[in-house]
């Protein structure tokens, strides 16, 4: 086991103790992992120098899958076993993703979680495994770039992706062996990797359309803190949908729309995805068209090819029109307009956006890596080798949260573009005399029906006292963390007594399916669960040694010295744990540590808020100790 | 932290309607610096748990203080007053009927020669009505009137429905 290294507080950890943190930009297309190096965050390479790793995996009946650019080169010969644009399902029920059914050559079939599964020769596959596969490619190739194994991680994902698919990204994360650090919006990320470079104050649109998602952020910069006013998109809108136009438009016009089979529409698309390209550059490309044998000569210009996407280009204006209502900012206080995702290269959207916002939009960083560069200054922070950096990103929620009411209608609970972390309690009674459990709906979206939100999760309260219709109080709390991931809780208010909540996610994997995921994927990789647990608890307890060790050196003055002496022997009680290789027993100690260091936590708490209102940071107070 | 103290203390600002937004906003970032969750990353669980209790804390009191509605309903509820879920008391008639008019306008707007201009012209309406109340409420919560205060509250609740209903008409105009 590595010795612990602890830098003095105040100091940067030397060299050699800077932790290993990635940033993974997990496109629809494409996807990236990027790190700090030499203070600078690059994105990293795979062995051949290419920095995109397109998101593609082939399954193979007995070998393990290709991911990437190999798997792509196999698509159109074995269309069934390999998986693209797999974003586009995550966190997606059966039915809506039936919708994009007829888009997608694979086989679907319908699994318990309520989630989609793919068929595969290596069998049933459901897009947070293909993720999965997808993120242990880029962990690996980071791995290797960086010489050891990885710390932390953020991952990005579309500010508008709802709570079901922020959650299936984090079950990924979980099956890929990734400590994620934060999901963080892909806007916000790419704000930040051009804000630290500029250093200005003032309002910022980042416009951000991608291979499958639309987003757009308005963001207030002030001295490093990123504070996001509103954000909207949509999540099935992006330049697959630019290549299926087109790649529909090429069969009409070719007549080969009736031969079409499963390889050969890959063929379409693809063709379709390098006509656009070329289109770029060039007014008028000539291709041919393969489909069913037969083989035609294509032409398309530009301006055919901006006609037939014009109305996908509209809708993205629309939306940034009601995120700028929505922050309370008119288009002229707009300071910059940031272009990030490739389906920005298109000429037709950087003059629209242009046009919209009425000055010419940003693109000095490579609109392909720069929500990766931003994930990974943001991972770098987060990880603790900066900890003078006042970077700060305040993030908001993308789409309201409610509950179902009478008559199949929602009620909110929570706004959209409600700053988070956000708590909200609400009160529920009883109407019947006695009743002891109470079913409650939870909903995310803007419209008034149920049927027309998306359903996040089905709630049973439990163990209510008995009591007459109505005396019974229930206080809900709906909790969203810094993920964007919603929490529920529940109190009865008359006795205090917790009421238990079961949840079933809408679509989602449960805890125990996803356990049940890693332990298969272990069996197939001949790896020892078990080692991996231990593992697992002795980096934790390491961490949380290491940071009380760094709490107590900055604020030793909160301690008595008997508080103190006691938190030390339940450090060295810890130490001593790490050493006996078993799991539980270490996972309990980390338990004894956390709750004798509860009141600890609770006075530099305190104290962060005294110093904050005296305007004093931690920072001032610290030089001028010095 | 003491959560039970008030959010203008929360904040370190003095109890009272006028409030200087600057001031809150600068206020809010520096909390923010020192409470948000990412500040606690690498610390122990029980301090992230915290953060974010804290931090939702802190969004809540910023999101109260900020608006002029709900920053008039904070202050009456600290006076023992809660005008969100009593019954409201008896407003005067001329109010209800001017209210049913501009709500029948609202509802007719998206049916009318130019939707958009129509939804404008309402907005502005119901935002210079709104700012009324607004003095209204500040004059009688610095006289001590806080019967008229409450008045003054229940008619800007009435308004920011109708507000509401305006912004919600124009999303839709958005979607088509």
């Amino acid at each position: 086991m590595a010795l612990l290294q602890i830098a003095e507080p105040g100091q940067s950890p030397e060299p050699h103790a800077r932790k290993r943190a990635v940033g993974i930009d997990l496109g629809t297309t494409n996807s990236l992992v990027a790190s700090v190096r030499d203070g600078i965050a690059v994105t990293l390479a795979d062995a051949q120098g290419e920095h995109l790793l397109p998101s593609v995996v082939r399954y193979r009946a007995t070998e393990p899958p290709l991911v990437g650019g190999e798997a792509l080169a196999g698509a159109a010969q074995d269309p069934h076993n390999t998986i693209s644009s797999v974003k586009r399902l995550m966190g997606r029920g059966a039915d809506a993703v039936k919708g994009l059914g007829e888009e997608l050559p694979y086989r679907l079939a319908a699994s318990d979680s309520g989630m989609p599964s793919l068929q595969t020769v290596a069998g049933n596959k459901s897009p947070v495994e293909v993720s999965a596969d997808i993120l242990s490619a880029l962990a690996k190739r980071a791995r290797e770039a960086l010489g050891g194994e990885l710390d932390g991680a953020v991952i990005t994902v579309p500010a508008y992706f709802d709570d079901a698919q922020r959650q299936a990204t984090k079950d990924a994360a979980r099956l890929a062996g990734l400590n994620l650090l934060r999901l963080l919006n892909e806007p916000t990320a790419a704000a930040v990797a051009y804000g630290l470079d500029q250093k200005e104050e003032g309002v910022i649109a980042v416009y951000d359309l991608g291979g499958g998602t639309f987003d757009i952020s308005i963001l207030r910069l002030n001295r490093g803190v990123f504070e996001v006013l509103a954000t909207g998109g949509d999540t099935a809108l992006g330049g697959d949908d630019f290549d299926r136009l087109l790649a529909q438009y090429l069969l009409q016009q070719s007549g080969l729309a009736d031969r079409l089979d499963p390889s050969s529409a890959r063929g379409v698309t693809t063709l379709a995805r390098r006509i656009k390209e070329r289109l770029t550059e060039e007014e008028k490309v000539t291709e041919t068209l393969s489909a069913g044998g037969q083989s035609v000569t294509v032409r398309v210009s530009r301006a055919q090819f901006e006609a037939l996407i014009e109305p996908l280009v509209k809708r993205t204006l629309r939306t940034c029109r009601r995120a700028l209502k929505d922050a309370g900012i008119d288009k002229t206080e707009i300071a910059e307009v940031v272009m990030v995702g490739g389906s920005t290269r298109v000429p037709r959207v950087r003059a629209a956006v242009g046009e919209f916002f009425g000055r010419a939009p940003h693109i000095d960083i490579d609109p392909d890596r720069v929500v990766a560069i931003g994930a990974a200054l943001q991972a770098d922070v987060l990880v603790g080798n900066k900890p003078d950096s006042d970077m700060l990103l305040l993030d908001v929620l993308p789409l309201s949260l409610g509950l179902e009411t009478m008559g199949g209608l929602v009620e909110k609970i929570i706004h959209r573009n409600t700053p988070i972390p956000v708590a909200r309690a609400q009160e529920f009674t009883t109407y019947q005399d006695g009743q002891t459990a109470m079913a409650i709906h939870v909903l995310q979206g803007e419209r008034e029906l149920v049927s027309d939100c998306r359903s996040l999760a089905r709630f049973v309260l439990r163990d209510i006292p008995p009591m007459a219709a109505g005396a019974a109080k229930i206080r809900v709390t709906f909790q969203v963390d810094a993920d964007g991931l919603l929490s529920v809780s529940a109190q009865e208010l008359s006795t205090g007594a917790v009421s238990s909540i079961q949840v079933k996610p809408s679509y989602g994997l449960s805890d125990e399916a996803i356990a049940q995921m890693l332990k298969d994927s272990y069996r197939h990789a001949a790896e020892d669960l078990e080692a991996r647990n231990l593992r697992e608890q002795q980096v934790e307890a390491e961490r949380i040694i290491t940071a009380l060790r760094t709490a107590m050196a900055q604020d030793r003055e909160l301690l008595s010295e008997a508080e103190a002496a006691g938190l030390e022997a339940e450090m060295a009680n810890l130490e001593r744990l790490i050493e006996t290789a078993d799991y539980r027993r270490i996972a309990a100690g980390i338990e004894q540590l956390a709750k004798a260091s509860d009141f600890f936590a609770s006075r530099r708490m305190d104290q962060s808020i005294s110093r904050a209102l005296s305007g004093h940071t931690i920072d001032e107070i610290d030089q001028e100790a010095h | 932290m003491d959560m039970t103290r008030n959010y203008f203390e929360f904040l370190g600002l003095p109890v009272g309607f006028e409030i200087d937004q600057a001031e809150l906003a600068s206020r809010y970032r520096a909390l923010q610096r020192q409470l948000h969750p990412d500040r606690h990353a690498h610390q122990s669980d029980r301090e992230q748990r915290l953060a974010v209790q804290h931090t939702a804390h802190l969004n809540e009191a910023y999101a109260t203080l900020k608006s002029p509605l709900r920053r008039a309903q904070y202050l009456l509820s600290l006076a023992g007053i809660e005008t969100r879920h009593d019954r409201a008391p008896q407003l005067d008639p001329a109010f209800l009927m001017e209210q049913m008019e501009l709500r029948e306008q609202v509802a007719a707007a998206p049916e009318s020669r130019a939707p958009e201009a129509e939804l404008e012209r309402l907005r502005a309406l119901v935002e210079s009505e709104l700012g009324t109340l607004e003095s209204d409420f500040a004059h009688a919560w610095e006289s001590g009137a806080l019967a008229q205060a409450e008045l003054a509250v229940r008619k800007m609740q009435f308004l920011t429905k109708l507000q509401s209903e305006v912004a919600a008409l124009e999303d839709k105009l958005f979607d088509e």
